[in-house]
């Protein structure tokens, strides 16, 4: 705070009063604070950085084997310079076009992007997380189904993506059906039978699913479009560079994730969600969205539109309560994909396949573990069961610097593999794990 | 600055790479194995562009922006304060970065030891018993807590309940919320000051009411002088209060909501706790309630165990999971570095200088700007635009005037209780040279809209686009690259 004392007293007089506290004389004297706050004292920054590096080296950078929904991919260096522009990191949502050109561009590339990957019309300028835009997506769903308040979500979900879904659901009275798996995959019969009774609004699927299984949606869409619902897909957007896309399958809104996109783990955020949708839906996406168009001069520029949704518009008949968006990972979203381009959304894929694949192999070689969805085809991430125990196991990759597959329970084990992983790492992994 | 008017597909070219990775040497091609009728039929058309091309875009567009770095923000409700930086150094850590959200908790103490401090020192400053800090900005915040809010009474079996008393100078994700959490709005009067009008809520205060949500100070920067009275009603009658902490900044040092009744409340950390806005997001909305609440708080929760160490845990009272993990963690470390910087010396400066702010620029232009309600603001205040009104210039034109001086414009047109609103926060971090730059502006706008009004209504005259044809942008929604490039072509 740059106050001096003699700021603090020429503005004082210009008010008209005596002391700042007399700028509080209308506050009730019984509400005044008056102890000191019950927090450290003032830091220099060389005791700040002290404080943070001892908070830091109690806890423990490792090399990573787990996933379910939080990757460790790179991100080139590239990334965290351009983020690091503080005309982008200290702006403002871009309510004045004139002078956000910068972020609308880029939420405007951010959108065209996701677009491209899931396959669909139209994408908002994002959202908190995947699992709160798969609550957003059952909302959509909700509005455009009239009169059907029922949403059914495959068991495959994400866990923390039902979590939430459910929450949200139960507040604002609609009801999630988790309809259980089979053999590792989404159960058709069961879940067309729930929607067959005519009370569900749409229908929620993931692509690849909570155990890296690549599911085969073949029939779902005409299925459930005929029985009169929505189809909403929860996809990894890194892995729709290659895998089908939710247009392609015919579903009606596309959800997820964006940490895929090389974004840092962060003890789990901040990541983003996107939320895709076909022009039909487009009036009842929540959130931001930027659009093109020209300035009084002609020049191409962008603004965010389709505001006649919004909660400062619309207040309680608004779409959704959302008045932000998650802008600066959307960013890095951009500038990630950008970096990579066409082939390298790819690569990454392929090295991750390919160095899961052979993880896998190794542990089934070990005759130690068993595959606990035989067949099932998978891209990064695969789940093994084992007789051994998977506590003591992971306890011992700790001891070695290493975070094992995450624990499902029942001596299942859910690995993953990036691109980041190398052969070396994933043979001592194997030697540790068959020891 | 030169006029920069690419996208980054525009620069694209087939064949063009921007990275590098490791050679595949794991000897078997796995994902060719994968059913064809798994993956996908076409190409996504993503840019072919080099690690330069991209470098020199995004700093171009960088250039194309407004920041707290680059000017003053008077923007009302907003708290647009400096971001320091070593707070974005802190935040950037790989001992902190580079944590799995699911690891185990044994590798992640330093953490939840963050973590859990930052609660116990936001529950402090509020005055409150227990802070979450899952959800990941304001109006998630507002959302969350009206979660708590109803738990609360369903866990008492009151299902009746359901409506939420809302001022009609409320900001607008209030109703949102309200709506999104299944409660009904009823809205309650303001008084010509912008207060809540006490005798108009009473009769609203009956056994459906779950509760009341309110800023205080209110959207015109005044505080609610009656609020231990609304307090005692409110609780009398059943209900629970709601603080919206979207104004917290003028008490800090000052006054505590909980202090005042209220039973729930969010903190935008990006706002009070000076983390950047990113353009947006992210942010995050920690919700902090009184000791009764504290089970129904989302889950995972972060706890102390009496050795010392730190769990993350799930409680069967709570409303459930609002959130994937433990929230926007990367900016709870910015809010935490903030805190300690400031410390228990400084913090309690920062309301007192952010009021003093707002009256000094208040009071150096109520001669040209139509003060609607005198008196003593606290953080933030609201002209009624122009005094002098023959000359036809509007609250836009004047905010879109400053764009060409090179300062952000107020929030314009809120809160709704006056036609022409124009709402100016300074926040405690701009010196006075700053605020008399502004203030001269703002004098010199004034002096031009009586001179030379045409200048102020075509304005902004000097930024790199001027004004933006919105209704054309929302009648045909071009909404990416793709339907960019169809347009053209037809």
């Amino acid at each position: 705070m740059p106050h001096t004392d003699s700021d603090i007293r020429r503005m004082l007089d210009k008010i008209g009063v005596d002391t700042i506290d007399d700028l509080y004389a209308d506050v009730p004297q019984e509400v005044i604070f008056r102890e000191d706050y019950d927090i450290p004292s003032a830091m220099s920054e060389i005791e700040l950085r002290k404080h943070f590096e001892a908070l830091g080296e109690k806890n423990r950078r490792l090399t990573v084997f787990g996933g379910c929904g939080v990757y460790d991919h790179y991100s080139p260096s590239a990334v965290a310079h351009l983020l690091g522009r503080s005309e982008f990191y200290t702006a403002y949502t871009p309510y004045q076009p004139e002078i956000s050109q910068g972020t609308l561009t880029y939420i405007f590339e951010y959108q065209s992007i996701i677009s491209e990957l899931t396959g669909m019309e139209a994408t908002n300028a994002s959202m908190y997380d995947g699992a709160t835009a798969a609550a957003e997506a059952m909302f959509m769903m909700v509005a455009s189904a009239k009169k059907k308040n029922r949403v059914v979500l495959s068991a495959t979900l994400l866990d923390q993506v039902i979590r939430v879904v459910r929450t949200y659901g139960k507040f604002h009275g609609v009801e999630v059906t988790v309809v259980p798996e089979k053999d590792g995959v989404s159960d058709f019969e069961a879940i067309m039978a729930e929607v067959e009774k005519g009370d569900v609004a749409g229908v929620i699927v993931p692509v690849p699913n909570k155990y890296g299984i690549i599911e085969d949606y073949t029939g779902w869409a005409e299925a459930i479009h005929g029985a009169k619902g929505y189809m909403a897909m929860y996809a990894d957007p890194s892995a729709l560079a290659v895998l089908r896309t939710p247009a392609e399958w015919g579903a009606d809104v596309a959800c997820g994730d964006g940490q895929t996109l090389g974004m840092p783990m962060s003890f789990g955020g901040p990541y983003l969600g996107f939320i895709s949708c076909g022009k039909g839906m487009l009036r009842k996406m929540p959130g931001r969205v930027v659009g093109a168009t020209k300035d009084a001069d002609g020049k191409r520029a962008f603004v965010l539109t389709l505001q006649a949704r919004e909660q400062h518009i619309r207040r309680e008949k608004a779409t959704s309560n959302i008045c932000s968006n998650q802008s600066l990972m959307a960013l890095y979203a951009t500038i990630y994909v950008s970096l990579m381009g066409k082939s390298g959304m790819v690569e990454v894929n392929r090295l991750s396949c390919d160095g899961a694949h052979y993880l896998y192999d190794r542990l089934i070689e070990s005759g130690k573990f068993e595959a606990a969805f035989p067949g099932k085809p998978f891209l990064k991430e695969f789940v093994v069961k084992t007789e051994l125990d998977v506590e003591a196991l992971n306890a011992r990759l700790l001891e070695h610097g290493i975070m094992g597959g995450v624990n499902l329970g029942d001596g299942r084990v859910e690995f993953a593999v990036t691109e980041k992983r190398t052969k070396e790492e994933i043979d001592r992994l194997v030697a540790l794990l068959t020891a | 600055m030169k006029y920069y008017d690419k996208l980054i597909f525009e620069l694209s070219r087939p064949g063009r790479k921007g990275y590098e990775l490791p050679a595949d040497e794991y000897g078997k091609d796995a994902m060719s194995a994968i059913p064809s009728e798994l993956m996908r039929g076409t190409e996504a058309e993503l840019p072919e562009v080099s690690e330069l091309d991209v470098v020199r875009h995004y700093t171009n567009l960088s250039m194309k922006n407004f920041g707290v770095d680059t000017g003053f923000y008077p923007l009302g409700s907003c708290t647009m304060k400096y971001n320091p930086k070593i707070n974005e150094e802190i935040a950037a850590m790989p001992q902190f970065t580079q944590l799995h959200p699911l690891q185990d908790e044994k590798g992640v103490q330093g953490a939840l030891e963050l973590y859990y401090n930052l609660q116990q020192a936001l529950a402090n400053i509020a005055g409150l018993y227990e802070f979450t800090l899952n959800p990941y900005a304001g109006a998630h915040g507002e959302l969350t807590g009206l979660m708590v809010m109803r738990q609360y009474h369903l866990s008492r079996g009151d299902e009746k309940r359901t409506k939420v008393i809302v001022p009609n100078s409320a900001h607008g994700t209030n109703p949102a919320s309200a709506m999104v959490a299944g409660l009904e709005v009823v809205e309650v009067k303001s008084k010509p000051n912008g207060s809540i009008d006490v005798e108009d809520l009473k009769p609203l205060l009956d056994d459906t009411v779950a509760g009341i949500m309110m800023t205080n100070p209110n959207t015109l920067g005044m505080f609610e002088t009656e609020i231990m009275e609304i307090a005692a009603l409110v609780h009398e009658a059943g209900g629970l209060l709601y603080y919206d902490g979207a104004n917290l900044n003028p008490l800090l040092g000052k006054v505590r909501p909980g202090d005042m009744g209220f039973d729930i409340m969010h903190i935008n950390l990006h706002k009070t706790f000076s983390t950047p806005h990113g353009g947006g997001g992210p942010g995050s909305g920690p919700v902090g309630v009184v000791e009764h609440l504290a089970k129904f708080l989302p889950n995972p929760r972060v706890r102390k165990n009496a050795d010392g160490s730190f769990s993350i845990e799930s409680d069967g009272e709570s409303l459930g999971s609002v959130s994937s993990f433990l929230g926007n963690f990367g900016v709870m470390m910015k809010a935490y570095a903030y805190i300690l910087t400031l410390g228990r010396e400084n913090l309690k400066n920062v309301g007192p200088l952010a009021t003093l702010n707002a009256n000094y620029i208040k009071e150096s232009l109520k001669d040209d700007y139509l003060l609607p309600i005198d008196g003593v603001c606290k953080h933030e205040f609201v002209f009624d635009g122009l005094k002098d009104k023959s000359t036809g210039v509007t609250t836009l034109n004047v905010a879109k005037r400053l764009l060409d001086y090179g300062f952000h414009a107020p929030t314009i047109y809120f809160p709704l209780l006056f036609h022409e609103s124009m709402m100016i926060e300074p926040t405690e971090t701009e010196s006075v040279e700053t605020l008399d730059e502004f203030i001269d502006v703002m004098h010199k706008v004034a002096a031009e809209a009586r001179e030379t009004p045409e200048d102020v209504k075509n304005a902004p005259l000097t930024t790199i686009v001027r004004k933006l044809d919105e209704t054309t942008a929302a009648k045909n929604p071009v909404l990416t690259y793709r339907q960019l490039k169809s347009a053209a072509e037809k």
